[in-house]
């Protein structure tokens, strides 16, 4: 209970812009009843309104969790809905007073005001996105998706505010008049805008450089836990088995390729392509009898059924290579749109095809079968002395 | 037998050169040694050695900076690449730089010196990944009017695909029945056009791999 107790505007579940349900959290009161109060007080002469646009500008902004809210789309058109209220309310209100509602300032005024709160919600919402972007690939992906949105909330909301500031002049003025201040006005802003440039542009620039500096130190953490994880943890081992040679042979070739493919991999759809599940499958054989296998492969195609398939038996290929032969395996696979072959060779004893007897399930069934299954074929080249390949053929139908 | 071929190491790891001194010393002489771009260069313009051993990454600019410097002033000097890396950007860069061949570091002793005897008689010597490149590379979208520098012969592609599969230079000729000596010719002609060719697949390849 020590901690300290801040007031902050809540990002979800907000009408407007989220003063009540803070305060509601921060207080222990259901919003119904804030919400209630506000209104209240809002109608007893206005203090309300002051209050709500006091505490706006002055409460931060709840860090918004990742989490979106699915009913988010429905709560915008409410708060749409909420603030149409709020203007109707400040016209009955003007009307009340005796002000002219339909000729007079009001309409200016109103629509200044709409344009205004535009421009305000989305000053919110950008803080809240620059929160969001500490998951830096959720920024990259905000960003786009709401990149045209947010523009055109800007460009509405001044031109509303525009509208509304030009509505209130000509009412009060001659149009001739009107003309002259508005062309006054546009000067002025224009010689503000020339001398806040520089400043603002800074102002972005230290927030894009911030972000850069917090991406990279994510990145520089990721690597070192990754170097940690994986490579730390096999040196460790490997100083434990220095006097296996032959443990101490399995577990550098099993992290080389590990950090390869943690190098050089696509990123992504490491578990969704021919070739990377061929690298991942060639690494956990070698793995399992300390041999070496080199896996080269020229093409690549996303896994479906048959090269599911394929794979199976390939893998069968590399286990029967990896546990008979005792030596080096090479693994080419070449994948076209017409045709996948894939190639298993080793340079162990080799073994004559027909001694193999005929419950032995390795080749007939996982290799031979399986590839026929799928419409392939396969073949053996392998004599005593010589060395074994296996041959894996595949026609595939023209990519469409 | 005649004379040992004269051999310079260029790497930047002392306990790699030891061990392919260890491994090789018997079979070749090594003229020399350097651990890095600047003392490669000096090394290699003072012995003239029959090949280097040149390791892809070295302090100073890469395997690369140091054929750009040399290739030039000792046109009987060979170059060897040998590398950890499987990026094909270093790999690529230093054939297209001018060594003859690439093979990887975990190759066994009596490869390697195969390779340098290869090597020193004018041949290429292609490991399967980089026959992979190749491959990979002068695949697809091959238009007829692609210049003859930039398409495999049906032969060239048989060559390269054998060698893919872990085939050696002598199984390769035994497999399509050739001899020995026009397997080391196709694959000469492959290193040249790796060397020379523009074709748009082989720039567009390399830089895609290079946005890892």
């Amino acid at each position: 209970m020590a901690q300290a107790v801040r007031a902050y505007r809540s990002a979800s579940g907000r009408m407007v812009a989220g003063v009540a349900r803070g305060l509601a959290e921060h207080l222990g009161l259901p919003v119904a009843l804030v919400r209630l109060a506000f209104v209240v007080l809002a109608i007893a002469g206005g203090i309300g309104i002051v209050l709500y646009l006091a505490l706006w500008a002055t409460l931060p902004m709840q860090q918004a969790e990742d989490d979106e809210d699915p009913r988010a789309r429905d709560r915008n058109q409410l708060r749409l809905v909420a603030l149409g209220a709020i203007v109707l309310g400040i016209a009955l209100f003007l009307a009340a007073i005796g002000a002219d509602v339909v000729s007079g300032a009001v309409i200016p005024i109103i629509i200044a005001v709409i344009g205004a709160a535009l421009i305000w919600q989305q000053a919110d919402d950008d803080q809240r996105a620059s929160w969001s972007a500490t998951a830096a690939r959720a920024a990259r992906q905000g960003a786009r998706s709401t990149a045209a949105v947010r523009t055109w909330r800007l460009v509405i909301g001044v031109a509303l505010l525009l509208l509304g500031a030009i509505g209130l002049l000509v009412n009060r003025t001659s149009p001739a008049q009107a003309l002259q201040v508005l062309g006054t006005a546009l000067l002025l802003l224009a010689g503000l805008a020339i001398v806040a440039y520089p400043w603002v542009l800074r102002l972005v620039r230290d927030q894009q450089e911030q972000r850069r500096a917090f991406i990279r130190s994510e990145e520089r953490a990721e690597v070192a836990a990754h170097v940690h994880d994986s490579v730390l943890q096999t040196l460790a081992l490997i100083q434990r088995n220095a006097d296996d040679p032959s443990e101490v042979t399995r577990l550098a070739r099993s992290e080389e390729r590990a950090l390869r493919s943690w190098l050089y991999a696509p990123q992504g759809d490491a578990e969704r392509t021919f070739a990377a599940r061929l690298q991942r499958d060639a690494a956990e054989v070698e793995a399992t009898f300390s041999t070496s296998i080199e896996v080269v492969v020229v093409g690549d195609a996303a896994i479906d059924p048959s090269l599911g398939s394929l794979l199976a038996a390939t893998r069968e290929a590399m286990l029967n290579a990896a546990q008979h032969a005792g030596s080096e395996v090479s693994v080419y696979a070449e994948l076209t749109p017409a045709a996948v072959e894939v190639f298993v060779r080793d340079r162990g004893a080799g073994f004559e095809l027909a001694a193999v007897p005929g419950d032995r399930h390795g080749i007939r069934e996982s290799i031979i079968g399986r590839m026929e299954r799928i419409g392939g074929t396969a073949e053996i080249i392998t004599s005593s002395g010589q060395g074994t390949e296996v041959r894996l053929q595949l026609q595939r139908e023209e990519a469409s | 037998m005649t004379q040992p071929v004269r051999v310079v190491l260029v790497d930047d790891h002392s306990m790699v050169r030891a061990g392919v001194r260890a491994e090789i010393g018997d079979a070749v002489e090594i003229v020399g040694e350097a651990e890095d771009v600047a003392s490669a260069i000096t090394v290699i313009i003072q012995t003239r050695p029959d090949v280097v051993l040149l390791d892809v990454h070295l302090p100073g600019g890469g395997g690369r900076a140091v054929l750009d410097a040399c290739i030039e002033q000792v046109p009987h000097t060979r170059f060897l690449a040998l590398s950890v890396s499987d990026a094909a950007e270093d790999v690529v860069g230093v054939v297209r730089g001018g060594a003859r061949g690439y093979v990887t570091k975990t190759i066994t002793g009596p490869e390697l010196i195969a390779a340098v005897q290869r090597i020193a008689d004018g041949d290429a010597v292609f490991s399967p990944r980089l026959a992979g490149f190749v491959l990979d590379a002068f695949t697809g979208g091959a238009a007829e009017d692609d210049e003859e520098l930039d398409r495999l012969t049906p032969r060239e592609r048989e060559v390269m695909r054998l060698i893919a599969r872990g085939y050696t230079y002598r199984e390769v000729a035994a497999e399509l029945v050739l001899s020995i000596k026009t397997v080391e010719t196709h694959v000469s002609a492959v290193l040249r056009k790796l060397q020379l060719s523009d074709r748009h697949e082989l720039a567009k390849w390399a830089s895609a791999r290079h946005l890892i």
